[in-house]
């Protein structure tokens, strides 16, 4: 399905033009006119499940309320929002403020914790209602796992994990497009002939809705009919993982390795600079794919997509795998041996060096423009790790 | 499923499926024993395959086997810091199909030939390690791997385990490769779009070509560079003696990585992206470091016999018919039904009678004469180009001028008489007599 | 105990991935392996009938050269394995296979045995969705299970399951009444090995192939032609270039350091980010 002629006309990769809004990208790759496409009677607006855990609301939410207002806009239709959950009345109001023109609340104990079959039961009847021509979730353990099994029971098309999004406003179509093949392509999806068409959309990517408290809407109490027997899955038990698990969407500041280190101590270094900005640590996926460092650090590739305020890549390339999941930074910084790596070509700033002397080196250098910052006096600390230039495994 | 072989197999590269195949066309009873998730994933090779060798064994190998690019020209770098002088032989019988030999990607070709020894009847076990041989009286029965259950018997066993023969030492039959009998080969393939290759190289479709380079390459160490085209990629890499290797203290990745970026190669390599990254040992010792490759019931075949010609590139070569002589040995001695070392030795009488050990004994002295003679990576490389370069410089030096700067500036390098001994003890080390 | 697993056949085209063991990097797009997430869902209906006894009956959609990992499935200790294949099946979207795979498990608990439990990998590397099990549990009208990480406690004659699924700040602990379909996780289990003699038995071992017809279900079911959705295509996202202050280092990385640290004081978004939180000396 790829096609290359198509995929180099549409980029924005004149040097200094500015980062085009996703809209922007997403517009200048649409096919022209579907075949065959047209609206769907009966169906229209935008619907928008907004998740919640103990009556907080998730990130993701309020960025399906910004994606979905656009796209509610775009075909002059109303944005649905839909929160199951228990004890959950003053989370309506904030998804009106968000954008929301009617907010479903369906508030039963049994959504209390979530489970599938109750809050696919909960909000099969309210799809049916409200009959919106889109509706989304967020693309997150919940997310996917309510999506898919709504979907099967609408009968309808479901794309997973999109991270742009558009609407024919004549035709009411949803380009719902996703990264493929392994991330070094997006695809494009249609649901031609079947409604709600439905998607589930990355976290982190989709700019967060902006609060408008004179913002006016309708909040409508849903009932839930089922008791805790007609459930055949209860939840027993929800424990929270601890503070010390790596979120990478919601740091500020990530320092990402990659295969140029060599080797996995030398993450170590890594972690010195990390340490020192007050950093997460990242990783691109071939070194997490090779053991080097959990998956829960990999950036890009079906692992995270960020946008911190600093993103800093050390011995990453910069494959397009990888860069699409933090190009979105503020201020990108690359270290590299390679003065052709492409990563230098997405960032702000650069080194071309050997990173083994160049990050003790930045490390030192930014603890002492710390300390200086603090008034302190810097000590003279020990240079690091050495580092290791290894040799090749011998197969 | 029989309880008992003909025999197994250890090992599906070339030598191991060349055997099998073989075997299995003769009727016998064959296993393979596989330790990589599919034949060829611990395999890895520049690679150029010979087309009349490997026919030997499977007569439909241009036809239908999935190899890369003919290759219709040859080139050969003599590489400066930052210069190059080139031989390139084309045309002639090498212009058109079928060809003299094919690039080939391990990854593809592996699973293809292997999948022509199932066909012939041989049963393939992958993802299996063989741990040990099972000894018997004297005699080796069978072997042991890593599977549960996993003992295998059978009346022969041939081991094409490749280069870290790790059975072949364990069971004292040789030794382990030293420094100077090994060379460390690091390869990349870099993906070029298939058009662009045909342009750069001046290729018609499914023609490649070939180049090997010597001098900068290796960064004046004993050993070679080479850049073969393939479909929509190339294969680029250098195999440099392990012991100068350790000697100079280099990083393999740093010597790759300085071939690439060579003036000659670099435009070559233009737009492309690294695929795939290995790092193999070749051995190069020759016969000298040869096991021993018989005993009762039990055949070495392939590099796990050290059967590789690093003078002439060849290795895949000697492993197809290495693991045919060893086949049709197996066959006889099934005959006979007598596999014990008096007639299992007709496998070494057939290495001896065939190229494959001519040519091991003609270059017998070769890996000694280049681990001490660096001058020919180093000196003579950088020597003949700039011979080559002032020899093109026109500037309005008389010819004889000319000509007498450059020897001169040769005879300040290298002593003439240094020279012709040079050349006197290179042939003697290539076996001219 | 009868469990159901749904395997499916992919390339293994890990880019760029290195093995750790011989520490080459590797792309190989030719071989084909059993999706990753499903050799663990298959070690879970394995160590089921470990426990219980019973048996274990593996499917897969796809085309006869799936019959490659149906054998992989088998030779690790599964008792049945069913190619579920049609040309028309081709080009199937999420929906559409779910609907295939639900079908035919409902046939094998009609025609052989009841079905106490399915299990699924979360997801494949080749499609990401993780919309298939979902999709065959709504079908099915059985619970669903994602992501589960530990199973706590499975009574097959009491007909329930507890187990443990992991969200993205939370590990719920989750009751079910059975049947009932599980994806799972890789942390779940570490998958075996098959023994020496299981490996040469699956080689010969009977594959049943179900079609289209088999399954009962209508062309316009299934396939292309029964997928709401469909991609229209697919390229190169553009990379946003930016004009960058790239210093060599090569020479003098100390002054480049410098350099780039001085630089970095003068961009506001770094100093706001790093300059405000980070930890200084002493």
């Amino acid at each position: 399905m790829a096609n290359e002629e198509q995929a180099t006309q549409g980029g924005a990769s004149q040097p200094g033009a500015p980062a085009q809004t996703e809209e922007q990208t997403a517009k200048k790759e649409r096919p022209r006119k579907v075949k065959g496409a047209e609206w769907i009677e009966g169906y229209h607006g935008v619907g928008v499940f907004l998740e919640q855990h103990n009556g907080r609301i998730a990130p993701v939410a309020w960025e399906l309320c910004g994606v979905g207002r656009r796209l509610a806009d775009k075909i002059q239709g109303k944005l649905y929002g839909i929160i199951c959950g228990h004890n959950i009345d003053d989370l309506a109001q904030e998804a009106i403020y968000r954008g929301c023109d009617e907010v479903y609340v369906i508030d039963s104990p049994q959504l209390a914790s979530y489970r599938n079959w109750a809050y696919t039961e909960a909000i099969l009847p309210v799809i049916d209602k409200i009959k919106v021509t889109i509706f989304l979730l967020g693309a997150t353990s919940t997310g996917r796992d309510l999506a898919g099994t709504v979907a099967t029971r609408l009968s309808t098309g479901l794309t997973a994990d999109c991270t742009q999004l558009d609407v024919d406003p004549e035709t009411g179509l949803l380009d719902a497009i996703r990264p493929a093949f392994l991330e070094k392509q997006l695809a494009v999806i249609l649901c031609k002939k079947h409604r709600p068409q439905m998607a589930t959309v990355r976290p982190g990517v989709m700019e967060p809705a902006a609060r408008d408290t004179s913002r006016q809407g309708r909040i409508i109490k849903e009932t839930f009919a089922l008791g805790d027997d007609d459930i055949p899955m209860k939840v027993l038990a929800v424990h929270d993982e601890g503070v010390g698990s790596v979120d990478l969407t919601q740091a500020d500041v990530i320092v990402a390795g990659g295969r140029g280190l060599g080797e996995p101590r030398n993450f170590d270094l890594v972690r010195e600079l990390a340490d020192t900005m007050g950093a997460v640590i990242g990783a691109s996926r071939p070194v997490v794919d090779a053991g080097w460092i959990g998956h829960e650090h990999q950036v890009g590739q079906t692992g995270i997509t960020v946008r911190p305020k600093v993103y800093v890549a050390v011995g990453i390339s910069g494959a397009i795998q990888h860069l699409v999941g933090m190009q979105n930074s503020d201020v990108i910084i690359a270290i590299n041996r390679d003065p052709a790596a492409p990563i230098f070509a997405a960032a702000d700033f650069g080194i071309v060096g050997d990173l083994f002397t160049i990050l003790p080196l930045l490390t030192q250098a930014l603890r002492e423009k710390l300390g200086d910052r603090a008034g302190g006096s810097s000590s003279g600390n020990d240079q690091g790790q050495q580092p290791v230039t290894g040799g090749v495994a011998l197969g | 499923m029989a309880d008992k072989f003909d025999c197994i197999v250890v090992g599906a590269g070339p030598a191991g499926c060349a055997a099998a195949i073989t075997m299995a066309r003769a009727g016998l009873n064959v296993v393979i024993v596989e330790r990589g998730d599919y034949p060829g994933a611990k395999n890895v090779m520049g690679g150029i395959m010979y087309r009349q060798p490997t026919e030997e064994i499977v007569p439909n190998f241009s036809a239908d086997a999935p190899v890369e690019r003919g290759i219709v020209k040859q080139g050969l770098w003599m590489l400066a810091e930052d210069s190059a002088v080139t031989f390139m032989y084309q045309g002639g019988s090498w212009s058109k199909p079928p060809y003299n030999a094919y690039s080939v990607l391990r990854a593809k070709f592996d699973p293809w030939f292997a999948q022509q020894a199932e066909e012939a009847g041989a049963f393939l076990i992958t993802e299996t390690t063989v741990t040990d041989l099972i000894w018997e009286g004297g005699r080796v029965v069978g072997v042991q791997t890593s599977r549960d259950q996993g003992d295998l018997y059978a009346d022969v066993v041939i081991l094409a385990e490749g280069v870290n023969n790790l059975i072949t030492q364990k069971n004292r039959l040789g030794e382990d490769l030293k420094m100077n009998e090994a060379a460390l080969a690091v390869k990349e393939v870099i993906a070029l779009r298939k058009g662009v290759i045909e342009d750069r190289f001046n290729l018609e479709d499914g023609e490649g070509v070939a180049y090997e380079a010597l001098g900068a390459a290796t960064r004046g160490m004993f050993g070679m560079g080479w850049l073969y085209t393939n479909k929509d990629s190339v294969s680029i890499g250098v195999g440099i003696a392990v012991s100068h290797l350790v000697q100079s203290g280099l990083n393999p990745n740093e010597v790759l990585e300085s071939f690439k970026s060579h003036p000659a190669v670099k435009p070559l390599l233009e737009g492309g992206e690294t695929k795939e990254y290995s790092a193999k040992l070749i051995p190069e010792g020759g016969i000298k470091s040869m096991p021993q490759v018989y005993t009762d019931g039990l055949l070495i075949v392939g590099d796990a016999a050290r059967l590789v010609n690093a003078v002439h590139r060849e290795g895949s070569n000697l492993a197809l018919m290495s693991g045919k002589m060893a086949a049709e040995t197996v066959i006889e001695a099934k005959e006979l039904d007598d596999f014990s070392a008096r007639v299992l030795k007709g496998y070494h009488d057939r290495l001896k009678a065939s190229f494959i050990l001519q040519d091991l004994a003609k270059y017998e002295n070769f890996t000694d004469f280049f681990e001490q003679n660096t001058q020919f990576f180093t000196l003579y490389p950088e020597l003949l180009n700039r011979a080559a370069e002032e020899f093109g410089i026109v500037d309005g030096t008389p010819k004889k001028e000319k000509q007498a700067k450059i020897l001169q500036m040769i005879r300040e390098k290298r002593p003439f008489w240094r020279i012709l001994s040079d050349m006197v003890r290179l042939s003697r080390a290539l076996g001219v007599p | 105990m009868h469990a159901v697993v749904c395997i499916k056949q992919v390339p293994d085209t890990s880019e760029l991935r290195i093995n750790p063991e011989t520490g080459t990097l590797v792309r190989s797009g030719v071989a084909s392996i059993i999706n990753p997430h499903d050799v663990h869902a298959l070690e879970c209906a394995l160590q089921f009938k470990d426990d219980h006894g019973g048996s274990v009956t593996v499917i897969s959609m796809g085309p006869p050269s799936f019959i490659q990992s149906l054998r992989k499935a088998l030779s690790l200790g599964a008792d049945r394995a069913i190619l579920l294949s049609d040309r028309s099946m081709a080009a199937a979207d999420t929906f559409a296979t779910s609907r295939v795979l639900a079908r035919a498990i409902e046939r094998i608990n009609e025609e052989i045995e009841p079905v106490d439990v399915v299990v699924c990998g979360k997801q494949t590397i080749d499609g990401d969705t993780a919309q298939v099990g979902p999709g065959v549990a709504a079908r099915l009208h059985w619970p669903v299970l994602t992501s589960v990480i530990a199973i706590q406690k499975a009574d097959f004659d009491q007909k329930e399951i507890i187990v443990e699924r992991k969200m993205e700040r939370q590990r719920q602990v989750v009751w079910s009444r059975l049947p009932a379909l599980l994806t799972v996780e890789k942390e779940l289990n570490t998958p075996r090995y098959a023994s020496l003699p299981s490996l040469m038995a699956a080689a010969k071992a009977e594959i049943t192939i179900w079609n289209r017809e088999d399954l009962g279900l209508a062309r316009e079911e299934v396939g292309l032609l029964g997928s709401p959705t469909i991609v229209a295509k697919s390229f190169v996202p553009p990379v946003q270039s930016r004009q960058g202050r790239i210093i060599d280092g090569r020479t003098n990385p100390e002054q480049a350091v410098r350099e780039l640290v001085d630089l970095l004081m003068e961009e506001p978004k770094f100093v706001e980010a790093v300059m405000a939180k980070g930890k200084g000396e002493g």
